[in-house]
Order: structure tokens, then C-alpha cells, then sequence
């Protein structure tokens, strides 16, 4: 490029060309436009989920099992508990596996073999959920005959594994070095020290972790089709197919009723409401946490 | 660690153990599924080979399985996802680090952020009473009206079509390939945008030139992860895709994925060699998806930890 030109603009200033005006303008005006294209589905989305949502939610839905085709009332009750089911026995799996990994990443991990583990983790991130559904049905389904919330439960175990694997290893490593130097300064051994002084200190960050991979499955309906199930009845046996949220809404979105599609909506406004608080405590969370570290 | 006494000394070594084995948990996970997916896969392969992706009969009763339509659902919709979302993606990045004022800055992701947790049957749910309406009414004749010559819009508009699966999808991916980009263009130093402006660049072109130039690397990273999250992608697609294997050039046509299929015919295949072709098409699946997020993350990471003023070369 002439540095002449460079050089005299310095000096005089010459007007942009209206030319090259005209085009930041027109580039701004897009700019805009794509952030009005993408927040109207947003706003349409949550819009009509509220607008349909509200008026179907009452005492029936969430309180009474699904009714037979061509009766109206029922609800969703059994599919609300069995996501809570489910979702218990994934984090009962998933939640100490994730953060031992974690643990051992930060602690014991700064090596090939720690990589190899980070890489798996990133890894099994990717991997498509109804993926994951295959697996747990060959894994567990196959092998007790039948579908089960268990077959649920671990294959969104599977997913939220990563996910608090990678976060709880991040947060322990912001746990000053000096701190655990403290620790074995006072005679404390290893193995506590990571407990009660850097897991302690790094606990609400952890938290967030698991929360956000919680909330990351507790929407999940692919791995669920053919591992819990859905059930059109109560059920709390680990080894019995059992309804989740999703599922229902899945299966009366489907279908060709009225009465089912606005449970479906009634459901889904259910669902976001619980995923978004838990969203929403985990930012306020944090935010605790970062003025506490403060 | 010796000096710590008996005590301490066992308790580590438990402890660590322990920790190891969560730790290798999440490698036999991987190991896991790689060898459920192949071992429950092999009748198939033997029966079919490498035909099994070429062939277009979709046949349970007759024991017939080629998986090209499903593959080629799968493709064209991400495609499509692809080329809705892109642009949009980056020019909401582009307004959120360049040109809003900072005020809007965080109210601006976070909304983004939150169509990501939107479950994914949610959005199938909406797709399937206003998206696919809104597509039969009103955009799809439009389309087949003005587009109708290039011979991708053509034929009823049912609204239910690879179209419909292409833009819910589209939706989906916006917040993480925008995210990734915004990251990306955070990262660039400040010094490339001044120096373009001291050029006497207008914003615009200091955006061209200094920061998107800069940051190339990593945005196709996001758009490569991106396509991974649609490949994969299930519920939404298999409620508005229409569910028919079959490989139409109109996009008005219903369609069939790969993750669909599996989705609706996976809980009541009929025999050992449905199951397994349905297994196959699972690891076929997993092991584009896993070279597609592999590609991504190196591309990002190139960008966001490397130099990114070499770029530019």
C-alpha cells in the first residue's frame, strides 16, 4: 500500500470516499439485522411456549397420570417425578465419577496420561446423545431384558461425565498452590488436604459444573426413547420402564390429539422453567462466589 | 509425601487409586462405546459391507438395509443449517464485540446463550405448530413461486421437509457457533484494530480487515463444531423432517437422518440384522461426528492459544 497516501492523510485528512461510507453503513445495518433475525426466534419461541404453556398447566397436570386417548384432564405428575428419578440416578452415577476424574486431572494429572484423558473427555462431549442411547441400551438394557430408568439414568450419566470432569479440574487448578502448601506444612496428608482444603475452596465453581450439566440432560430426550422408555403409569423401580418429561412431551407433540398437544406445551414450559432456574441459580451463584473470593 | 507417616502414607495411596479410577472411568467410557458399537454392528457389516452406505432400500421386512438416504438426510440438512446459520452467526459476534455499546454487551450473549438451553424437543415442539405453518403457508410458495426454476423448491408445500429441519436446526447451532466466533474475535489484539483505523479504515473495514482476517482460523473451528452439534442433532429434526427415506432434490420433500431413523425405528427393530444395520449407522454416526468435533477443536485452539498476528499470512 502507497505510504505516501498514508503519510498526507495525516496532514489533511481527505474525506472518506462516500463509496466506502456507504458500505460501513450498509455492513453496520446487517450487523443489526442478523441480531434481529436471531433474537426473533428466541423471543417467538419463549413467546408462544408462555402463551400456550400457561393456560394449560393446572392442579390436574400436575397431579394425575396420563388419561387414555379421548378423555380429557390427566396430567403429566408421573413424567415430572421419573425425570427427577432418572435424573437422581444419572447424578448419583455421574456426579462422583465426574468429579473424581476431575480431581485426579488437577491433582495427578499434568502428564500424557492426564492429556489422553482430557482428550477423551472433550471427546465423549461430542458424541450424539442418541449415540449414547445405543450404548446404554446394549450395556444395560440388553442385558435385563427390558427398558428401566436405570438404562436412563446411565446413559445420561455418560453425558454429564464430561462436562464436570473438565469444569471441576479448571477449578481446582485456581486453588492457590499456597493453600495446599499450607496444608502439608501443618502435617496434613495429601488425600485430605484435596478434600478439605481445595475441593472445599473450590466448591462452588464444582457446583456450577454440575449444575450446568444437569441442566445440559435434564432436557435430553434421544437417549432416553429406548433406555427409560416412558411408562403411562407411576413407577419408582430402578429396573422398570418410567416416563421423563421429555419423552411425554415428544410423544403428545406427535400426536394427532388436541388435547395432548397442549399438554405437550403445558410439559415444555415445565421443563424450561425448571432448566432455566437452574441456569439461573448457577450464574447467580457464581457471581456469589467470585464476590466471595473478592 | 514420605515424611507424612503410615497413616498418610496408605490413605494417599487409597486416595489416589481412587481417583485414578474415575479417572480411567472416563476413558473406558469411550473404550465402551467403540466396542459396543462394533461388536453390535458386525452381523450387518458382514451381510452388507461397504455397499450398507451405498444402498437406497430401507427394507425391515425383506432384511434389505443401505443407509444412503439417511446419510444423505443427514448431510443435506446440516448443509443447509449450515448456510442459514453461518452469516447470522457472525454477524451477531461481529455486533457484539465491535459495534454495540458495551452496555449491550452482556444482556446481548446471554440471550444467545440462552437458545442454547432450550432443550432440544422444545424446539421440535415449536417447529412442528408454528415453523412448519408459517413454511406451508406462507414461504414455501414464495420460494417455489420466484426460486421454483432452480429445481430445489418445487413441489407441495406440506411444510413438513428437509427446509423445515434444515432451519430448526439452523436455530440450534446459532449460540455455539456465535460464541465460538465471539471468543475468537476477543482474542485478536486490540493493536490490529488500531492500527487499521490509524490507516484511516472505516469501521467496517477495520472489522475486514484487522479483526475477521485475523480470526479465520477460528471461526471455521466454530462452524466445523457447529456442524458436528447438527450431524448429531435428533428430536427436532425427526419431528419436522417428515421421516421418508428417500433422496429427493427439492428441499420441500420430506427427508430422513441418520439420528432419526434411529430415533424412530431403534425401540422396535424386528430382528438381529435390523438392530445391527441400525448399530452401524449409530457408529457411522459417532465416528464422523468424533473427526468433525476433533477438526474443530484443533482449529480453535490454533487461534485462541497460538499467535494469532501469524494468521494473517
Amino acid at each position: 500500500m502507497p505510504e505516501t497516501e498514508t503519510a498526507s492523510a495525516l496532514h489533511i485528512v481527505p474525506p472518506i470516499a462516500l463509496r466506502r461510507r456507504i458500505t460501513d453503513h450498509v455492513m453496520t445495518g446487517v450487523a443489526v439485522l442478523t441480531v434481529i433475525l436471531v433474537l426473533v426466534p428466541l423471543f417467538a419461541i419463549f413467546a408462544y411456549l408462555v402463551y400456550r404453556g400457561i393456560g394449560s398447566i393446572n392442579w390436574a397436570f400436575l397431579t394425575q397420570t396420563p388419561k387414555p386417548v379421548g378423555e380429557a384432564g390427566g396430567g403429566m405428575a408421573n413424567a415430572i417425578v421419573g425425570s427427577a428419578f432418572i435424573l437422581a440416578l444419572a447424578s448419583v452415577i455421574g456426579v462422583p465419577v465426574g468429579v473424581g476424574a476431575g480431581v485426579y486431572l488437577a491433582e495427578y494429572g499434568r502428564n500424557r496420561f492426564g492429556d489422553a484423558i482430557r482428550f477423551t473427555a472433550d471427546v465423549l462431549n461430542g458424541v450424539p446423545s442418541i449415540v449414547i442411547g445405543i450404548v446404554a441400551y446394549s450395556i444395560v438394557v440388553l442385558y435385563q431384558k427390558h427398558f428401566s430408568a436405570l438404562a436412563g439414568g446411565v446413559a445420561l450419566a455418560i453425558m454429564m461425565i464430561p462436562t464436570i470432569t473438565r469444569t471441576t479440574e479448571e477449578m481446582l487448578l485456581l486453588v492457590p498452590q499456597a493453600l495446599r502448601e499450607a496444608a502439608y506444612g501443618l502435617g496434613i496428608p495429601r488425600w485430605r488436604t484435596t478434600l478439605s482444603i481445595t475441593l472445599r475452596t473450590a466448591t462452588s465453581g464444582v457446583i456450577t459444573g454440575i449444575m450446568l450439566a444437569f441442566a445440559r440432560v435434564a432436557g435430553e430426550t434421544a437417549p432416553l426413547l429406548f433406555t427409560a422408555f416412558g411408562n403411562q403409569f407411576w413407577n419408582l423401580h430402578a429396573n422398570q420402564p418410567t416416563a421423563a418429561l421429555p419423552l411425554q412431551i415428544f410423544n403428545y407433540a406427535i400426536s394427532p390429539y388436541d388435547e395432548w398437544h397442549r399438554q405437550a406445551w403445558a410439559g415444555a414450559l415445565v421443563l424450561i422453567i425448571l432448566i432455566v432456574s437452574a441456569v439461573a441459580a448457577v450464574r447467580f451463584a457464581v457471581r456469589r462466589g467470585t464476590f466471595g473470593a473478592a | 509425601m514420605s515424611l507424612l507417616g503410615p497413616t498418610g502414607e496408605v490413605g494417599d495411596q487409597v486416595f489416589k487409586i481412587a481417583m485414578l479410577l474415575c479417572g480411567l472411568a472416563v476413558l473406558g467410557t469411550l473404550v465402551l462405546i467403540v466396542y459396543e458399537l462394533v461388536l453390535r454392528s458386525g452381523p450387518s457389516w458382514h451381510a452388507f459391507g461397504l455397499k450398507f452406505f451405498a444402498g437406497r432400500d430401507w427394507d425391515p421386512v425383506n432384511e434389505k438395509f443401505g443407509a444412503l438416504p439417511f446419510v444423505y438426510g443427514t448431510l443435506v440438512s446440516s448443509l443447509l443449517a449450515l448456510i442459514i446459520a453461518v452469516p447470522l452467526s457472525i454477524g451477531v459476534a461481529v455486533f457484539t464485540t465491535e459495534m454495540c455499546p458495551k452496555a449491550l454487551r452482556g444482556p446481548l450473549s446471554f440471550f444467545v446463550e440462552l437458545l442454547a438451553a432450550i432443550p432440544s424437543v422444545v424446539y421440535g415442539l415449536w417447529a412442528i405448530f408454528v415453523l412448519v405453518p408459517i413454511l406451508s403457508g406462507y414461504v414455501e410458495p414464495f420460494l417455489s413461486k420466484t426460486l421454483g426454476w432452480t429445481g430445489l423448491f418445487v413441489g407441495p408445500p406440506y411444510g413438513i421437509s428437509m427446509l423445515a429441519a434444515g432451519i430448526i436446526l439452523a436455530i440450534m447451532i446459532i449460540p455455539i457457533i456465535s460464541s465460538i466466533t465471539r471468543e475468537v474475535l476477543m482474542v485478536v489484539p486490540q493493536h490490529q484494530r488500531e492500527a487499521a483505523l490509524a490507516l484511516g479504515a472505516t469501521r467496517w473495514e477495520m472489522i475486514r480487515v484487522g479483526v475477521l482476517r485475523n480470526a479465520r482460523a477460528g471461526i471455521m473451528g466454530g462452524i466445523i463444531l457447529g456442524l458436528g452439534r447438527a450431524l448429531g442433532e435428533t428430536m427436532a429434526v425427526t419431528m419436522v423432517i417428515g421421516n421418508r427415506p428417500e433422496i429427493a432434490k427439492s428441499l420441500f420433500a420430506p427427508g430422513y437422518t441418520m439420528a432419526s431413523v434411529l430415533a424412530n425405528e431403534f425401540s422396535e427393530a424386528t430382528g438381529d440384522l435390523n438392530l445391527a444395520a441400525l448399530i452401524e449407522i449409530g457408529l457411522a454416526l459417532f465416528l464422523v461426528t468424533i473427526v468433525v468435533n476433533a477438526l474443530a477443536r484443533l482449529m480453535v485452539w490454533t487461534v485462541t492459544r497460538g499467535q494469532p498476528s501469524r494468521a494473517n499470512a
